[in-house]
């Protein structure tokens, strides 16, 4: 059978990630050390992992309502109170998502129709731009500068607004920068948007990570709130990548779409994790403080380390990950890359992975021991000298 | 416990520059900070954590349980103080439960360790009963994992 037939354009015509291939080579050789991965090393504190045990022990293992279980919605609508001072009904504000990611496509499905543009700043999270065009939506990147520490700004989306912009995506604190918008930088923003009809995705998911400076969403700008969706999830803030939960929250009449969309796909959200999620923000500030004061260390010796290298970094405020500049050493992302796993073996992201103005940079994860981020720099200071 | 401390437990060789980039201070107060702690006996030394088992064949460990008679006056301190000056022992520390001292004893071979125990522990006065447990393989030690096959199971990168 010739599958390709078969198989949907739409689908097929979307490009795989490249750098996966790379990373399987890096699996493959032995004494290879990564700064890599985009998820926490810490476990997940533990009195959420023995919630999800007395869950599993007493057996309530059923369907919870589509949305999600209410003392959960309740949770989160408490949780976002507390932190942003913004306001939803978790009766019909709320719905529960398997990760971040789902919310996402939830969003995006909702609201984009064929040729619709949804603008995406970048670089940024490889999912947005497969998941627009899914939807039958066209994606319009905008190549953030390295100069504006990669934050937004309003020219450069002003520049990209059309008759058929329907979406924003505003991925801060950002994966892959670091980079995070000040309450100044989104009040700019938000006066482009001002009097359109552009929705915002404001994906929130690195929210708790944030160095010095408090987080701040772009819901809680003046005139803001009616047409942003925020999402987050646990997967970062509490170390929970692998319980898959996550939520988006906004103007009732769209989280009801999303919800139907969540109802038909998905059903509803794993409940032991749910329970779990419940715990988490109920008793979880304190594992977040404590892990956020240890990235906040390992992000201070990395910035001082790589500039000292030579490998301009500019300080990023948010998440785990820094984006220094490799352009001192005349090679591509790409190039710089490869020749490093080979000669040091040290693997980490090139910088073009999360789209074109990424070229030059190279992303590091810190979610990794203090010990194993020295190793990895030794080697990488090897390299710098060799080059 | 202080986070300067906590790292350096992790890892003592960090340096002193490091460190205060890390805990966004000077060097200086780093410096200081350390010798502060030595003075005041809250740093008691700075050692390598080392897989004996590995970098000597000749080698064997045992934790050894002792009853004893608490002294009056001294209660446990005099008998414990005793045993520390022996160079074989390498940790003593006073227990709650079925005994009162375990002690960490360290030899060539395991006839070295029992004769430790029967010759010098206990000949001691207050010395009531000895039981030897030798340590056949050393999974943690000091907070590290000693096997080299730890796996990082994380592979998704985005």
């Amino acid at each position: 059978m010739d599958y390709n037939k078969i198989l949907s354009k739409k689908i097929t015509q979307i490009k795989p990630s490249g750098i996966r291939k790379f990373f399987d080579i890096a699996e493959q050789m032995s004494g290879v050390i990564s700064l890599g991965v985009g998820e926490p090393d810490f476990k997940t504190p533990y009195n959420i992992r023995q919630e999800a045990i007395s869950v599993l022990e007493a057996g309530r293992t059923k369907y919870t309502s589509n949305a999600g279980l209410i003392e959960l919605r309740k949770e989160i609508c408490k949780y976002l109170e507390r932190k942003n001072n913004l306001k939803y009904d978790p009766a019909h504000q709320v719905v529960v998502t398997v990760g971040g990611s789902e919310a996402i496509d939830l969003c995006v499905r909702a609201i984009i129709g064929n040729g619709d543009e949804v603008i995406i700043p970048e670089p940024s999270f490889v999912c947005y731009s497969p998941i627009v065009t899914l939807a039958g939506g066209v994606s319009v990147p905008i190549r953030m500068k390295a100069e504006n520490e990669f934050r937004l700004t309003a020219e450069e989306l002003k520049e990209k607004i059309t008759d058929k912009t329907k979406l924003l995506i505003l991925p801060f604190p950002n994966n892959p920068t670091g980079a995070i918008m000040e309450k100044e930088d989104l009040e700019k923003i938000a006066k482009v948007l001002e009097g359109t009809d552009i929705m915002v995705l404001s994906d929130e998911i690195y929210s708790e990570l944030t160095y010095g400076k408090k987080h701040v969403s772009i819901a809680e700008i003046d005139g803001m709130y009616e047409r942003t969706i925020v999402i987050n999830g646990f997967s970062k803030a509490f170390a929970m990548t692998g319980w898959r939960l996550g939520f988006a929250v906004g103007a009732a009449p769209i989280i009801e779409q999303m919800t139907k969309i969540h109802q038909f796909g998905i059903m509803s959200s794993p409940t032991v994790s749910q329970y779990a999620a419940i715990e988490a923000l109920r008793n979880g500030e304190e594992s977040i403080v404590s892990m956020r004061k240890e990235y906040d260390m390992r992000r201070r010796y990395l910035v001082d380390a790589f500039n000292k290298m030579g490998l301009e970094c500019f300080e990023p405020l948010g998440a785990f990950y820094i984006f220094p500049s490799i352009k001192s050493t005349k090679l591509s992302s790409n190039d710089f890359c490869e020749k490093l796993l080979y000669s040091q073996k040290v693997a980490v992201v090139p910088g073009d992975a999360f789209g074109e103005s990424g070229e030059g940079h190279i992303r590091i994860s810190y979610a990794y021991s203090i010990n194993h981020l020295m190793e990895a720099v030794k080697r990488i200071d090897r390299f710098i000298n060799s080059l | 416990m202080d986070r300067l401390l906590t790292l350096l437990q992790q890892n003592a060789r960090i340096s002193t520059k490091q460190l205060a980039v890390m805990l966004e201070t000077t060097e200086q107060e780093v410096i200081e900070q350390i010798e502060k702690y030595e003075a005041d006996g809250i740093i008691k030394g700075y050692t390598a954590v080392i897989n004996r088992e590995k970098a000597d064949k000749n080698y064997v460990a045992a934790i050894i349980e002792l009853k004893v008679t608490p002294k009056t006056d001294f209660g446990f301190d005099e008998i414990a103080k005793k045993i520390t000056e022996y160079d074989e022992v390498e940790s003593v520390y006073l227990m709650s439960g079925g005994y009162d001292l375990a002690v960490i004893v360290t030899g060539q071979n395991f006839k070295d360790i029992a004769m430790f125990v029967a010759k010098r522990l206990s000949l001691l006065d207050s010395v009531v009963s000895t039981a030897t447990h030798f340590l056949l393989t050393r999974y943690k030690d000091r907070g590290i994992i000693m096997s080299n096959e730890e796996k990082d199971e994380r592979s998704i990168l985005f």
